[in-house]
């Protein structure tokens, strides 16, 4: 995994040796993916067991720390690490110090005086995890930084392909709808054209932010486009970032209209996926959402190994590596 | 209209020094004596009559320089800057003049606040110092202020700077009722319903990092609506901190035409593209947004062939905490008065980009024509406005090395060519290093 990205005021000698953080796909080689992946295979044999729990991460400290709201995020995070037997908190904004006007900088340092292994932060801004990683001594695992980054979603988006097809390599995905604020989107387009994928983003055309072919993917505003794909990513709108009268779309009934994933615009065996919460009836026809070829739940299920295997390997290979006096079955 | 610290003139003999004025076209070794403040002769081997002297051998002795746009955050921010912190940083980037913009708190727009900082600057003012006035009270962008009074009183001219003039129909009566004033209108050209939401340039750098665009139209359709009453006023217009490639062949095309508009840009924008933002620091948000690699080219064109007249650092101090934020909290503006001559040395002399004389023109007579005042000359019988400069040295930029008050500058731990090495002042020696 990759370094932090060392800010400009940040003068300080970096730690030797340097910790790790899963901060952007952008950091990752395919080797780094194709390992995480691999971690998350093995974990997953371990969840048939009658005994679930591993004591893999006894005595380690997982902090979550969530500006935004999430349900299968927050969550599946909180399970993966009990899963390892880690020690979790978890803190919301609301209710917390944050609603008295502390400063992520300041939170970041209260929390880092119990010297947490890792902190999982969700936060509305870009830059939040590299902020936390200067004031703390943590691992820092992004869950979501504004409209930037959930390198964990992408992994699990990757690690249900790869199940499912056996392979990324060739896949087409068309990924629709509002792609302009989603995070999942930037990772997803990353984390695909990393392992070979081609990827088409398909909505609105103010929607789909401009200069975006640049990642390497290709644009476009017909709803047809997705025609032609292995797999369609259905997007959420999200209109709790639309501005009052940005008209990024005159309303969600033409929206839904013009590009929601219906039966009639997908072909027999395309898989659907969608990375939750859907709003049914707008982006996902219900009937779509529920069908055989709906994916949408093995995401959740892989979302939780997947989380495992980050909270393993960060943990695991990084500067203090884990006594092994409880061998782990894993390749 | 300049005001500065009531203080003794220096007596002084510069010698050995490579004399550069653009304006007076010299350029040769030279010494120079400065009597009481006032340059009284140059030539070969002069007497010392008991004068101080500096040596000025293998340094450039050059026009002080003249910043057409910075931020002193007096009144009502004096935790970020002060008149004596910000003319002190001046003082230290080789300036002998600053223009001070009105949006403080309380905004500029009276004559009572304007009054009060002139007299601040009689007691504080290391270099001379220009206040802006708003064009509207408040800078709410509905009234017009007293214009006539707040020229009486000794406003430089008037901007809105840090809003734009939204409505077209109060830009086009402030360019008609400021005539009265002869004193300049200054224009921030925005279209904030173009910028809302916008941190950064919209590019493909905005759209991988999934940081809110500013497209860049949202400059340059106000520069051509500006330009456009301009035009049909027949009046001058200054253009602040162009920032697009749109915007400079806008102003190209208006001069082709006739109009008598002026305009600045900054370092930054010189220097630096809207990839410097995936380093996700704070202090590369300004605001305008940097801009591609493209808008910087055409800056430097327009620089270099004087369709942009002036550089203005934007000098705008924050306090530490409010830029120890990520990005997109973060508020616009960075410092500049310690670094500009250094940075453009670096980024744009050495490269070939630029020749030394332009930039020394572009940073003292262009601003200063550009607003009326006396331009810096190295001339007998002018004021002392001079800068002695190294060419040689080099230097990192550091935070304790700061004489502003605030230090959130874009260049912090870069290794820069070119020092100021004097700088003296309507005839005071206000900075030696």
């Amino acid at each position: 995994m990759g370094d932090l990205h060392v800010m400009r005021d940040d003068l300080r000698p970096p730690t030797t040796p340097p910790r790790r953080h899963l901060i952007s796909i952008g950091d990752l080689t395919r080797e780094d993916v194709e390992r995480l992946l691999g971690t998350a295979r093995t974990l997953e044999r371990s969840l048939d067991r009658e005994m679930k729990k591993l004591p893999t991460l006894r005595g380690r400290l997982v902090i979550n720390v969530f500006y935004e709201s999430s349900t299968r995020t927050s969550s599946s995070f909180e399970l993966a690490a009990k899963r390892l037997s880690a020690d979790t908190m978890s803190i919301k904004a609301s209710g917390s110090s944050v609603d008295k006007g502390e400063s992520l900088k300041d939170t970041a340092i209260t929390l880092g005086a119990y010297d947490p292994d890792v902190i999982v932060l969700r936060h509305p801004h870009i830059g939040a995890p590299q902020l936390v990683a200067r004031v703390t001594e943590a691992c820092i695992v992004n869950a979501g930084d504004g409209k930037h980054q959930h390198p964990t979603q992408a992994l699990l988006d990757l690690y249900t392909i790869q199940e499912q097809f056996g392979r990324i390599e060739g896949l087409h995905v068309a990924i629709v709808g509002d792609v302009l604020h989603s995070r999942v989107a930037r990772s997803n387009i990353q984390a695909l054209v990393l392992l070979g994928a081609r990827v088409t983003l398909v909505g609105p055309p103010a929607l789909i932010p401009r200069g975006i072919e640049a990642m390497g993917c290709e644009t476009r505003t017909e709803i047809d486009a997705i025609g032609a794909a292995d797999i369609v990513y259905v997007l959420r709108m999200q209109s709790e970032r639309m501005q009052e009268g940005a008209n990024y779309v005159p309303s969600l009934r033409e929206y839904t209209a013009r590009w929601g994933v219906t039966p009639e615009r997908l072909r027999p065996g395309q898989k659907v996926m969608h990375p939750g919460p859907m709003n049914r009836g707008v982006e996902i026809d219900p009937l779509v959402a529920d069908a055989a070829d709906a994916l949408i739940e093995t995401q959740v299920r892989a979302g939780l190994v997947v989380r495992m295997a980050v909270l393993y390997d960060l943990l695991t290979t990084g500067p203090k590596p884990i006594k092994a006096e409880v061998p782990m079955e894993v390749a | 209209m300049l005001f500065v610290k009531d203080a003794p003139k220096e007596n002084l003999v510069i010698r050995g020094a490579r004399v550069l004025d653009p304006v007076e076209s010299i350029d040769h070794l030279v010494d120079v004596r400065i009597d009481d403040g006032v340059i009284a002769e140059l030539g070969s081997n002069l007497p010392v009559n008991g004068h101080r002297v500096l040596d000025g051998s293998g340094l450039v002795l050059a026009p002080a320089f003249v910043d057409p746009h910075v931020h002193l955050r007096t009144p009502g921010r004096e935790d970020e800057e002060t008149i004596a912190t910000g003319t002190a940083a001046a003082a230290a980037g080789g300036y002998c003049a600053i223009l001070a913009m009105p949006n403080t708190e309380p905004v500029v727009d009276s004559a009572a606040v304007l009054g009060a900082l002139i007299e601040q600057a009689h007691t504080q003012a290391e270099v001379q110092v220009g206040f802006l006035a708003a064009i509207s009270k408040g800078q709410q962008g509905g009234e017009l202020t007293e214009m006539g009074e707040l020229a009486d009183e000794g406003a430089v001219g008037f901007t809105d700077d840090g809003h734009p003039v939204v409505a077209t129909s109060l830009m086009w009566r402030a360019l008609q009722y400021a005539s009265i004033t002869d004193r300049p209108l200054a224009v921030h050209c925005e279209d904030p319903t173009l910028s809302r939401g916008g941190h950064m340039h919209e590019g493909t750098v905005s759209a991988e990092l999934g940081i809110g665009g500013w497209p860049s139209i949202a400059e340059s359709v106000m520069v051509e609506r500006d330009l456009a009453l301009a035009t049909y006023e027949s009046r001058t217009l200054h253009l602040m901190h162009l920032s697009a490639k749109a915007s400079v062949d806008a102003l190209r095309r208006a001069h082709s035409e006739g109009v008598r508009a002026t305009a600045e840009a900054t370092p930054h924008h010189l220097v630096l593209t809207d990839e410097a933002v995936r380093s996700l620091d704070p202090n590369v948000k300004m605001n305008p947004p940097l801009g591609t690699g493209e808008d910087r080219q055409a800056l430097i064109e327009g620089l270099r062939e004087g369709t942009i007249s002036c550089v203005a650092t934007d000098h705008a101090p924050h306090a530490r905490h409010e830029k120890e934020v990520p990005f997109e909290a973060a508020p616009f503006g960075v410092t500049g008065l310690e670094t500009s001559f250094a940075a453009l040395y670096t980024h744009l002399v050495e490269p070939g980009l630029l020749s030394l004389e332009t930039l020394l023109e572009r940073m003292s007579a262009g601003p200063a024509r550009a607003y009326g005042l006396d331009v810096p000359k190295i001339a007998v019988g002018s004021p002392a406005n001079v800068v002695l400069l190294d060419t040689q040295a080099s230097w990192q930029v550091a935070e304790d090395g700061f004489r502003s008050r605030s230090k959130n500058s874009w260049l912090l731990g870069e290794k820069l060519r070119g020092r100021v090495r004097a700088t003296i002042a309507a005839g005071r020696l206000v900075h030696e290093s």
